[in-house]
């Protein structure tokens, strides 16, 4: 039934149709309405036969569900930024356990500095943990994945994170259809694990493996990821013949038949970027874009034939890989590789720490890939003038005192400035 | 697409005026965005939320540069910040007084726009008589629909109703058709 | 005329007194043929290791006491290493290992899969001191909170000792190990630091904690039996001899673990919603000087035959100890 309801709320909503068993999270901003959401659906008895427990650290959250999950129950958490990393051994450890947990990542900035709203590095940061990492674009597809999430995780035995922005999605209220039961039921058969701990048939799970095995092992996990690439879009397409909705998959394609320029980016920026190309290309500007909704497995082979055609390819990073680039960047200049004309490759790096994009920058963006291409990391709407004064600052004394302060000062002037210059 | 900025401070129920409006929209069968510019939340701090209204889906995400109306909460914002930046030429300026303009001082502002598009409404007034509460959102939401005509007062009212169930909501319901009925008067005069 | 003596039999079981003076019902269940050996030979334990021998006991224990209807969950440590060495594993009862620190959380977990899945088996999380005591303590502490239906075990041989002999915080004052070596003003582990976690999991007022130890079969089963007829949270540290860590022999295993008991040092008590119960008195009190001189990391205190002083400080500990617990018969 379609309702305006707020992201989080929408998405405790069908979690709880998925029939999760075991609850449990630790809250963090800004994930807590979506497990207060489920809990208060627990309590009123709306979603039954359902544990919700308070745990006492994200560690122990993916702990419990990992137990749950081991002993054959359906489990579910949510977490962002630094609850994930304050999780990561457990992370891991479900991965490698090939246990079918679903969790919620509602994106945001990894601090220092401490950092409250959204960008991708949380995501990017457990990226090789052997996670499925989906990424959702509106609050529709943030509540049609976890129904997938669900279905993909318990057939292939593998952990599955679906990745929302933290606010953007999470706490805007738009317009979302919450399915009925019967239809997620139809969808989402019980849970039949693929390893249990029963005192029927007793079996030891997370023994050691040495360097004999462990390679076999992990090629295995491997294994199953590319296996991952078809699962995808065939759940995909049943998803859409079921509820009538084309959402997840691997990629999606806007605009893009006779594209010259390419744009790649994932989650809720896409929208934005949409209304982007719409305009350019009233103008008369050859522009398309590839919306990643699967970004772990990668879907290289996908992506590779999306842009094979087009000139110049921009990736949008909504994190950064500190001692490198663009994570997302890296990933697409692999998948271009060995492509006959490979398109030129300008990554990209926008909204970090949760700073608004704006259309305009993303028209400047554009254009410039055309006019003025640039090959390494740009940072959209830097201030460099606050940078530049910043790095000299540092470069006079040792003990130079918190970058934030100063930068922070600096804005602070230039705005009173702006300020004065308009007063009459 | 009509955008809506609403400008306040922490406590006045910014968050949920635009949520309300949005879903006043939905229930007439148009599209609408509703969401905060998340700043840390403290009472008193200042606080802006945003409502984007069309009648087909609404992929833009950025917070509004440029919108159509703005409602101004908490008038004391005026000397803050400027909450009617990028505000639209034909836009609308919706500001919770019991004073007039003239005592706001924000010619500059007017001379931006057309003058029956910016209106006063003495919102928290209408909310402590009806409501008790100075909440002064659900009224001036009465007053946006009596003034921009984009959504309906009675879905607004509806929308009220689903935010604030029971008593609660009944007052303020009352709160906003007060507010709503002054604004058409003074049109009329 | 003689005054009358009074005899205690202390261990009935044994060829001391005869094993036809314990009565079927009170036999251990190691005695018997039909124990679950839920820890079967073949694990690759040192020779004399105590761990082995108190996770054999106490699981073999709850097994029976659960019908053999029972999950454990096992954090990362000697027990966990030298039971499932790739490919083999020695347990013969369903089993997991997950992450050294979140053994309690994860058998939280499966209790809470066994309520959702109308099943009525139990849980017995276990652990070392190190994955208990230490890393494993805010996730022991949230279990304890919650009150989950678990039993967690630990076994404390006072050190981290897969690893290669490092100090946790259940080492003892003075004794060395890889990071409190016999170097410095202070030589081996500093006193004025550790935790003893019986005290702290009574404080959380759980239905039910208990130390033990292998020197002690029948009072070992009992609680773990105990245990289990319990719901809800639930803990008991055993005191478990570590060979190679301590640098004692093999075969004075439980010797030092009955020692460690008449000397006061480890404390044998219970106590159900954090009150202390019973305890377990010392038969005859020893000196802890006759404890630490069968173990190396203790023989820099008895260096060119002097007694360096602050064994008189670990006497003073295990005399407080003795108090605080009311572990002697009051005289007369």
């Amino acid at each position: 039934m379609l309702e305006q309801i707020e992201g989080s709320k929408a998405m405790a909503r069908t979690i709880g149709l998925c029939r999760p068993q075991v609850v449990c999270a630790y809250p963090i901003t800004p994930q807590t309405h979506i497990v207060e959401g489920l809990g208060d659906l627990v309590r009123l008895g709306r979603l039954e036969n359902c544990e919700f427990i308070n745990v006492e650290s994200e560690f122990a959250a993916l702990s419990v569900a990992i137990g749950a999950s081991a002993a054959g129950a359906r489990a579910y958490t949510a977490t962002a930024s630094q609850g994930l990393l304050f999780m990561a051994e457990a992370v891991y450890n479900a991965a490698g356990l090939g246990l079918p947990i679903v969790m919620t990542l509602g994106n945001r900035a990894i601090g220092a500095p401490i950092n409250i709203w959204n960008d991708h590095s949380d995501a990017m940061a457990l990226r090789e943990s052997g996670w499925i990492q989906l990424f959702a674009e509106t609050n529709q597809e943030a509540a049609d994945l976890h129904i997938q999430a669900f279905r993909l995780a318990e057939e292939l035995s593998v952990p599955t994170m679906v990745c929302v922005d933290g606010f953007i999605l999470t706490h805007a209220v738009e317009r979302v259809d919450i399915p009925d039961q019967a239809s997620v039921d139809a969808y989402l058969p019980p849970y039949e694990p693929m390893q249990i701990l029963d005192p029927e048939d007793p079996i030891s799970i997370g023994a050691m493996v040495g360097p004999d095995a462990f390679t076999e092992v992990r090629y295995l996990q491997y294994f199953k990821q590319h296996t991952a690439l078809a699962l995808i879009e065939k759940l995909a397409a049943e998803f859409q013949r079921r509820f009538g909705r084309a959402c997840g998959g691997l990629l999606r394609q806007y605009e893009t038949a006779d594209a010259e320029l390419i744009v790649v980016a994932m989650g809720s920026l896409n929208g934005t970027i949409k209304d982007v190309i719409d305009e350019m290309r009233a103008d008369g500007v050859s522009v398309g874009l590839v919306t990643l909704v699967t970004f772990r497995p990668f879907p290289t082979r996908a992506l590779r034939e999306a842009l094979a055609r087009a000139r110049n390819v921009i990736v949008i990073d909504k994190a950064l890989d500190v001692g490198m680039g663009g994570p997302l960047a890296s990933n697409v200049a692999i998948a271009m590789r060995g492509l006959p004309q490979a398109p030129a490759m300008h990554s990209a790096i926008v909204g970090l720490g949760g700073r608004p994009v704006p259309k305009a920058s993303l028209h400047r963006l554009f254009r410039q890939a055309t006019i003025q291409p640039w090959e390494g990391p740009h940072f959209l709407d830097l201030n460099e003038r606050v940078v530049a004064r910043e790095i000299h600052r540092r470069g006079k004394a040792r003990r130079a005192g918190p970058a934030a302060e100063a930068i922070l000062k600096q804005l602070e002037r230039e705005r009173q400035a702006k300020i004065a210059e308009r007063a009459p | 697409m009509f955008q809506v900025r609403i400008h306040g401070r922490g406590g006045q129920g910014v968050v949920t005026a635009a949520e309300m409006l949005s879903v006043a929209a939905f229930l007439e069968g148009k599209h609408a965005q509703a969401f905060p510019s998340f700043g840390s939340e403290r009472m008193g701090a200042p606080v802006v939320a945003f409502c984007r209204i069309a009648d087909k889906e609404i992929r833009l995400r950025e917070p509004i540069q440029n919108p159509d109306a703005v409602i101004v909460q908490d008038p004391t914002l005026f000397k803050a910040l400027d909450v009617a930046e990028g505000l639209d030429p034909q836009g609308y300026l919706i500001v919770n007084t019991a004073k007039s303009f003239a005592e706001l001082h924000v010619e500059a502002i007017l001379a931006r726009i057309p003058p029956r598009h910016a209106l006063t409404s003495p919102a928290t007034e209408l909310a402590m008589k009806y409501v008790r509460r100075p909440a002064p959102n659900t009224a001036l939401l009465g007053a946006f629909a009596a003034s921009v005509g984009i959504v309906s007062l009675d879905s607004v009212l509806e929308a009220i109703r689903r935010a604030f169930p029971g008593k609660v909501g009944e007052a303020n319901v009352e709160a906003a058709k007060a507010a709503h009925a002054l604004v058409t008067a003074k049109a009329a005069a | 005329m003689n005054d009358v003596q009074k005899l205690k039999f202390y261990q009935k079981g044994t060829l001391t007194v005869g094993n036809r003076l314990v009565d079927e019902a009170e036999r251990t269940v190691q005695a018997s043929l039909a124990r679950s050996n839920s820890l079967t030979s073949g694990h690759r334990a040192c020779q004399g290791c105590g761990e082995a021998l108190g996770a054999r006991y106490a699981i073999d224990a709850a097994m029976r006491a659960t019908g053999g209807d029972l999950i454990a969950v096992n954090a990362t440590g000697c027990l966990e290493v030298f039971t499932t060495p790739y490919p083999e594993t020695s347990w013969q009862m369903p089993w997991m290992h997950s992450l050294f620190g979140n053994a309690a959380a994860v058998a939280t977990g499966v209790a809470a899969a066994m309520r959702v899945t109308k099943r009525e088996t139990r849980v017995v999380a276990q652990g070392g001191d190190g994955g208990t005591t230490d890393i494993g303590f805010g996730c022991l502490s949230g279990m304890f909170e919650r009150n989950d239906d678990v039993l967690y075990i630990c076994y404390d041989n006072e050190g981290y000792m897969n690893t290669g002999v490092q100090r946790s915080s259940a080492t003892p004052p003075t004794a060395r190990t890889a990071t409190t070596p016999t170097l410095g003003p202070e030589p081996g582990n500093v006193f004025g630091t550790g935790k003893f976690v019986p005290k702290i999991a009574v404080a959380h007022e759980i239905p039910f904690v208990a130390t033990a130890s292998v020197a002690d079969l029948h009072d070992l089963e009992a609680k773990v039996t105990k245990a289990m007829g319990f719901r809800g949270a639930r803990y008991i540290q055993i005191n478990v001899p570590c060979p190679l860590g301590w640098g004692a022999a093999s075969h004075d295993t439980v010797k030092l673990a009955r020692l460690a008991i008449e000397t006061g040092l480890f404390p044998i008590f219970e106590a159900e919603h954090g009150r202390v119960t019973d305890v377990r008195k010392i038969r005859r009190k020893t000196p802890v000087v006759e404890y630490l001189k069968l173990q190396r990391r203790f023989a820099h205190l008895f260096r060119d035959g002097r007694e360096d002083p602050r064994v008189a400080r670990l006497q003073a500990l295990a005399d407080k100890r003795i108090a605080e617990y009311g572990l002697l018969e009051a005289e007369g």
